[in-house]
């Protein structure tokens, strides 16, 4: 296993798996203001303050004032580490000017310089920036080459894991060949202007005996030093997270399964201009800070005193967020930096903040810092590098009008886990904004349209018409279409309260006539009751007459004289 | 221990004849122990100073294995190195000074021989 030399760089000792083989030489080659000086310096300032290895700087370009000076920029303070042995510096001056040739000579003299700065600090480190300082200065090429040869195989046995800095050839990694010199590892450094936009980048050529990344990686020198920034996302093992988040919005949640975003998930936004991408954005700042969670705002176009004054027009306020800390606003201009410094910037940020909802708007002014690789390598590390935190990210993306579908790409919207487009549509003499949901993995989501309404209390979600023509119906449209509706019902109402009435008066009518009859009825009861007794009243006369004639008569008396009645007959 | 040369300070000025309009040569040779590259250059700088400046030099051989210290100071990376301090400005001849005595032809036409040894 071969032993490494931890650098501290920043994603650097990730890349190369652990640092600079131990106690062997690297070559660091790249071309002028590419940042190899920066580099070996940080590889020697940060072995001996976080490695504990002493460190040897020699430097043949600049002296140690001048270097003291720039590094003094960093944080770094040279002169305190040569005060604590920790570091010796050692500038080499070659005045070609002042040299003449006469005969053969080595560099003996180089070899016990830096065999006396190696003694005086017991340095495990070695930087030699730049050697090919010796290639302009000293005579007879054949000399040089073979006293190279021995000083690498001197560093070698000295066991001083050492860098080697060295200018970019045109047709080799080096003017002087010195790859040829240096076996172990090679790393090169490019400074690159794109569309007016200067990226650094590093590659690892080689690295003997290891398994390194391959690929070009931006990195950044700032305040901090430098910074490489990996790709990650050859490892998608993040974990997924299954709590909610709402959007702020009570609408767009119902939409989202009734519960709203997935923390830690990445949401796109993207719509033409003036669609409500950033009210939409605004509106989960806000929600989360009355959550009491924390949201930091990456802001690429407008400034945040204009974003506050927007939002306050929907009825939020930001501002109150702002002042509790719970929001932080960082605006730049897309154009002010490259890619890779943005990316090293919402790093940055984003571990000082430590936020648990990023807004990143809009991201498709960063699109214009690169190619389509470039803009999705560095989404792509962006999402990873929120997701592997448990950050919910919100994208804005701005799309042209025309196709808002197909012309989404520059905002990664494959990358998405949901997304969310906006679109504004004319119709008649005005135009309305419509939400749709593309997509949201893992949840239930409406697949419905639906109108998107800024008031003065906040964005709304409205349930769209579709007219007899299968269009939408929105805005005025849709009110026209409510209020119509409304009078037929109205209309509709007031039909079946007449009718109401009518049926009510039938039964009345109905009611009355059954009174009627009953009346007539009971009129004819008692009259036929009357008849009945009249004629009972008769019947008892004539039998008590007939039985007194009989008596009167003397005929058989009980026997005779009783003539069969005639029942009174019923009703008339 | 690497081997060493004895330190030839301030060897040669036998006679004190010197000339006002001679300048005075004030030379540093600065070598690494007695490799053949140093025993040469010692004899190279000892027979130029006999044959050129009799009288009106002052010359030191510095052996850097003895004094590695020294090489900092006088910015020595190659070795032997003569650096002429006086008369200025400065020089630093690298090389066995063999170039310096023979009539060689690798040297610039523009470069006569001894260059280093005019006042100019």
């Amino acid at each position: 296993m071969l032993s490494k030399a931890a650098t501290g760089i920043q994603g650097l000792d990730e890349l190369t798996g652990g640092g600079l083989p131990s106690g062997r030489t690297t070559l660091l080659c790249g071309g002028a203001g590419c940042g190899k000086t920066l580099m070996a310096m940080e590889f020697i300032v940060r072995g001996a303050l976080e490695s504990d290895e002493p460190g040897v700087f020699m430097a043949f370009e600049e002296n140690t004032g001048e270097l003291a000076a720039n590094f003094a920029s960093l944080g770094y303070d040279l002169k305190a580490l040569v005060a604590q042995k920790k570091l010796a510096l050692d500038f080499v001056a070659i005045e070609r000017s002042e040299i003449e040739a006469a005969g053969e000579y080595d560099l003996e003299g180089l070899f016990i310089r830096l065999g006396c700065a190696i003694d005086s600090i017991g340095a495990k480190r070695v930087v030699l920036d730049t050697l090919e300082a010796l290639f302009t200065g000293l005579p007879d090429n054949v000399i040089l080459r073979s006293e190279l040869r021995r000083l690498f195989r001197w560093l070698k046995e000295r066991g001083v894991t050492a860098i080697v800095t060295s200018e970019r050839g045109e047709r080799s990694l080096t003017r002087y060949g010195m790859e040829e010199y240096v076996a172990d590892c090679v790393i090169l450094l490019d400074h690159r202007v794109v569309g007016q936009i200067a990226t650094r980048r590093l590659r690892i050529v080689k690295y003997r005996g290891t398994r390194h990344g391959t690929n070009e990686y931006p990195f950044l020198i700032d305040e901090g030093g430098i910074s490489i920034i990996p790709i990650r996302s050859m490892a998608l093992n993040y974990k997924a997270g299954t709590g909610r988040l709402s959007s702020g919005v009570a609408g767009l949640d119902a939409m989202l399964g009734g519960k709203g975003y997935f923390r830690g998930s990445s949401v796109l936004l993207s719509g033409p201009a003036g669609t409500g991408k950033t009210s939409l954005a605004g509106h989960l700042a806000h929600g989360a800070s009355k959550r009491g969670e924390s949201c930091l705002w990456f802001t690429f176009e407008e400034s945040s005193s204009q974003i506050i004054r927007n939002m306050r027009s929907l009825g939020i306020d930001l501002d109150a967020a702002v002042r509790c800390g719970l929001l932080l606003f960082q605006a730049e201009r897309a154009t002010t930096y490259g890619l890779e410094r943005h990316l090293a910037t919402i790093h940055k940020m984003v571990g000082q903040f430590k936020p648990q909802i990023v807004i990143i708007d809009p991201v498709t002014t960063l699109s214009a810092l690169g190619t389509a690789l470039d803009v999705k390598a560095m989404l792509t590390r962006l999402m990873d590098f929120f997701k592997s935190r448990g950050i919910t990210a919100l994208f804005t993306s701005l799309t042209l009008g025309g196709s808002p579908e197909e012309a989404t790409d520059a905002g990664g919207s494959s990358l998405m886990d949901t997304w969310l487009l906006l679109r504004d549509m004319q119709s008649g003499a005005e135009r309305n904004r419509f939400l749709t949901i593309i997509k949201s993995r893992g949840m239930a989501h409406s697949n419905q349209v639906r109108e998107f309404l800024m008031t003065d209390h906040g964005v709304e979600l409205r349930d769209v018409y579709v007219g007899p023509s299968g269009d939408l119906l929105a805005g005025g449209a849709r009110e026209a279409l409510e209020s119509e509706e409304k009078a037929q019902l109205l209309m509709r109402g007031q039909e079946i309260e007449s009718k109401d009435r009518e049926l009510e008066r039938k039964r009345r009518a109905m009611e009355a006539q059954i009174a009627l009859l009953q009346a007539n009825f009971e009129v004819e009861r008692a009259e036929v009751a009357k008849t009945i007794g009249q004629d009972q009243l008769r019947a008892g006369v004539l039998a008590g007459d007939r039985i007194h004639m009989a008596h009167l008569r003397q005929s058989h008396p009980g026997t005779k004289g009783k003539k069969p009645q005639r029942k009174p007959g019923g009703v008339s | 221990m690497k081997p060493t040369v004895p330190t030839h300070s301030a060897a040669v000025s036998a006679e004190s004849v010197v000339q006002p309009s001679e300048p005075r040569y004030e030379l540093r040779l600065y070598v690494a122990g007695t490799t053949p590259r140093s025993t040469r250059a010692i004899a190279n700088i000892n027979k130029i100073c006999v044959e050129h400046l009799q009288g009106h030099y002052d010359l030191k051989v510095i052996d850097l294995y003895q004094q590695p210290l020294l090489a900092k100071g006088d910015q020595i990376i190659a070795v032997p190195t003569l650096i002429r301090e006086l008369p200025p400005p400065l020089r630093r001849i690298i090389g066995d000074l063999s170039d310096a005595l023979r009539q060689n032809k690798r040297l610039p036409k523009h470069v006569p021989r001894e260059t280093w040894l005019r006042h100019n």
